[in-house]
């Protein structure tokens, strides 16, 4: 199968939506002429034209807002944020707007509509430019929230987001939109909501989604090399949650270990800790374990970024501390 | 004077206030929840601006929305029920007084927080460029919405990518208790357009007609040039800025000053001068008959279901 990077699959992902559905447009700053801050939309703007495909001025309330009111009218945006970080700018937008129309019109509205962009932090950006907003939109109901990780997730799980009739914000990655992967040139799509165990085993779940995927599989390796059988959990959707492949691994493995980038204090790792231990409490052989990025906003000396985030060493310790009494 | 457009004029204001008094009676039996902003005073301004659109077009507004709503062909049972968190409401029960919602009648919301409804408008106008509609939009909004980013985002969106779209500054000289004078240094509150740039005008908000003619040129300019305008309306509440609000922060002779002026009770005058006292009681009755009736349709409707809570979140 051929191999492509992720900014490829995402720009796969939205030019075959637009070519499906005219009502299908992307507007963010840089989108067009630029081809996207990080270069994800890369022709696009020649192929579309500047109806379709629109450079907007510095203002996400302003455009998430225009995006969302041309959802009410039956349009289905797409809107980047060049970094989730300036999705705060519009998050009265994302939240009290797009989360609520639905419910507060007693079913009237329906709002497709995506929002997408890199989350998390990349190298050395420092604490303003790195941060990781995942546990704050899946907070909220009324939107899904899709984390994926590889460029075939990616791909199938944005072109679900836009044929979705709900509002949906999709977690990207600066780090990893160069990371290449296999993408079939046909057409597929990947539901939302559904998890993927992206490596079996035994003895303990590694639970994760977005790019600490990676970092997880790294963990993986090296507890399989100490005997152990680590089985990945690849959430790729955070709402709704795929609570049954979860909860199946979890209680074939009976030990688990969520490794994300959020603050652990009201974290979307802490809730999974919960609905673990609630659901199948008699399943667990050991309490499940949580790495999370430290309570400190990201600083930028290489030394210091490194150990805020979770690293190799973090996960290890946390795994084997998980792992007591196995044998 | 066309008499039929006299009267139609006089109804559609009438209609409010006495929705807008029941709602209030009805509030303080305590059968209404939540913040209840009335509308009273202000009814000029809705229903001139109605007065001038078409079907096809979108009103979308804030908090203070019974009254767009029904100007806009709202039901008043539809209305009077959500107020009363019934299923009947127009939101099912699920919005209350802030989120009045008819999108059969293009009545587009209701929005509770201030500004953040401006780029939304700029947004159904966008889609109408879009889908090469004529359809237009008119958006209201509060003088204490001038000040917020959104406001200005809208604003820009707007007059950047020349979207049809006519923004309506219900200047009733208060937010909340804070007087204008505390918040914005001009008089003229249509000049916040100048720097888009786009089209202004200023229009005295209690006289009906005056209300028509002005944005029957905004919304001119919004089918035919696709352009947007700024429009300031100098209006009232009569009542405080919700129910909870006793409006201490005015003096009597102000409110007074403005009631002289109160644009259903001139409109009234004028019927009987032009020799329609007829037409004005027949409609005072219809009235009366279609609120009370509002009434009792939303008393007599049942309550969403406790199973229901969480319907209506996803698609
Ligand atoms: C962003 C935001 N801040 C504060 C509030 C609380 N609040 C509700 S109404 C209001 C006053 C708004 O006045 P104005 O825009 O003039 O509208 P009016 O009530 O006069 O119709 C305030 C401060 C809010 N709803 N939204």
């Amino acid at each position: 199968m051929r191999e492509i990077p992720i900014r490829d699959a995402l720009r796969e992902a939205m030019s075959e939506e637009m070519e499906r559905d005219p009502n299908v447009f992307l507007l963010g700053e840089e989108v067009g002429a630029y081809n996207g801050a990080y270069k994800c939309s890369r022709g696009m703007l020649d192929k579309f034209g500047p109806k379709r495909v629109i450079d907007t001025p510095i203002c996400e309330n302003g455009f998430a807002g225009l995006a969302i009111g041309a959802a009410m009218a039956g349009l289905r945006p797409i809107v980047e944020f060049m970094t989730f970080n300036f999705s705060l700018i519009a998050i009265d937008q994302i939240i009290n707007t797009a989360a609520k129309a639905r419910l507060m019109s007693g079913g009237a509205f329906t709002l497709p509509i995506v929002f997408r962009g890199a989350g998390g932090a990349a190298y050395q950006l420092a604490a303003q430019h790195a941060n990781s907003f995942d546990s704050f939109y899946a907070y909220t109901p009324g939107l899904k929230v899709i984390a994926p990780a590889t460029p075939y997730d990616m791909k199938g799980l944005l072109k679900s987001a836009i044929r979705d009739d709900n509002p949906v914000v999709f977690f990207e990655s600066e780090l990893t939109y160069s990371l290449k992967g296999p993408v079939p040139e046909e057409e597929y799509t990947i539901p939302i909501g559904a998890a993927e165990i992206k490596r079996e085993g035994s003895d303990i779940s590694l639970i994760t989604w977005s790019k600490n995927l990676f970092l997880t599989q790294q963990v993986a390796d090296d507890l399989a090399a100490e005997g152990v059988s680590p089985e990945i959990v690849d959430l790729r959707t955070l709402r709704p949650l795929d609570k049954e492949t979860l909860l199946s691994s979890v209680a074939k493995t009976h030990r688990a270990l969520v490794i994300q980038e959020q603050h652990e204090v009201a974290s979307y790792g802490a809730y999974l800790a919960h609905v673990i231990q609630s659901e199948i409490m008699d399943e667990l052989d050991a309490p499940v374990g949580l790495v999370s990025s430290l309570e400190a906003p990201m600083p930028y000396a290489k030394s210091i970024e490194r150990i805020v985030l979770p690293s190799k060493e973090r996960c290890l310790e946390a795994a084997w501390k998980t792992l007591e009494g196995w044998r | 004077m066309d008499q039929d457009l006299v009267a139609d004029l006089y109804r559609q204001m009438l209609r409010i206030r006495r929705f807008e008094e029941e709602a209030a009676r009805l509030y303080t039996e305590r059968k209404i929840g939540g913040f209840l902003h009335l509308y009273i005073g202000e009814e000029a301004v809705a229903v001139g601006t109605a007065s001038v659109l078409e079907e096809r077009d979108y009103v979308i507004t804030a908090y203070r929305c019974h009254g767009h709503y029904l100007a806009r062909g709202g039901s008043a049972r539809h209305g009077m029920a959500e107020l009363l968190g019934k299923e009947t409401g127009c939101s099912r029960g699920r919005g209350g007084s802030m989120h009045f919602y008819d999108l059969e009648h293009n009545f587009m919301g209701g929005w509770g927080i201030v500004g953040a409804h401006v780029p939304l408008a700029a947004g159904l106008a966008f889609a109408q460029n879009y889908k090469e509609t004529d359809s237009v939009v008119v958006c209201f909004l509060g003088d204490g919405a001038i000040n917020i980013g959104p406001f200005h985002e809208g604003l820009t969106l707007a007059a950047l990518w020349k979207l049809p779209v006519v923004y309506v500054i219900e200047n009733n000289f208060f937010a909340m208790g804070t007087p204008l004078q505390k918040t914005a240094p001009t008089e003229d509150l249509s000049i916040r357009a100048l720097g888009y740039p786009m089209a202004r005008d200023s229009v005295d908000g209690h006289d009906v007609f005056a209300v028509r003619s002005t944005m029957h040129t905004a919304i001119r300019r919004a089918r035919e040039k696709r352009l947007p305008t700024l429009v300031e309306a100098k209006t009232y509440r009569y009542r405080g800025h919700s129910m909870a609000d006793p409006a201490k922060y005015r003096t009597k002779e102000e409110l007074e000053e403005w009631k002289k002026r109160d644009p259903i009770l001139t409109l009234g005058e004028k019927m009987i001068s032009l020799g329609m006292k007829e037409t004005k009681e027949k409609i005072d009755q219809e009235i009366e008959t279609e609120i009370a009736d509002a009434v009792e349709f939303a008393e007599s409707s049942p309550m969403p279901d406790p199973s229901t809570a969480t319907d209506y979140v996803y698609v």
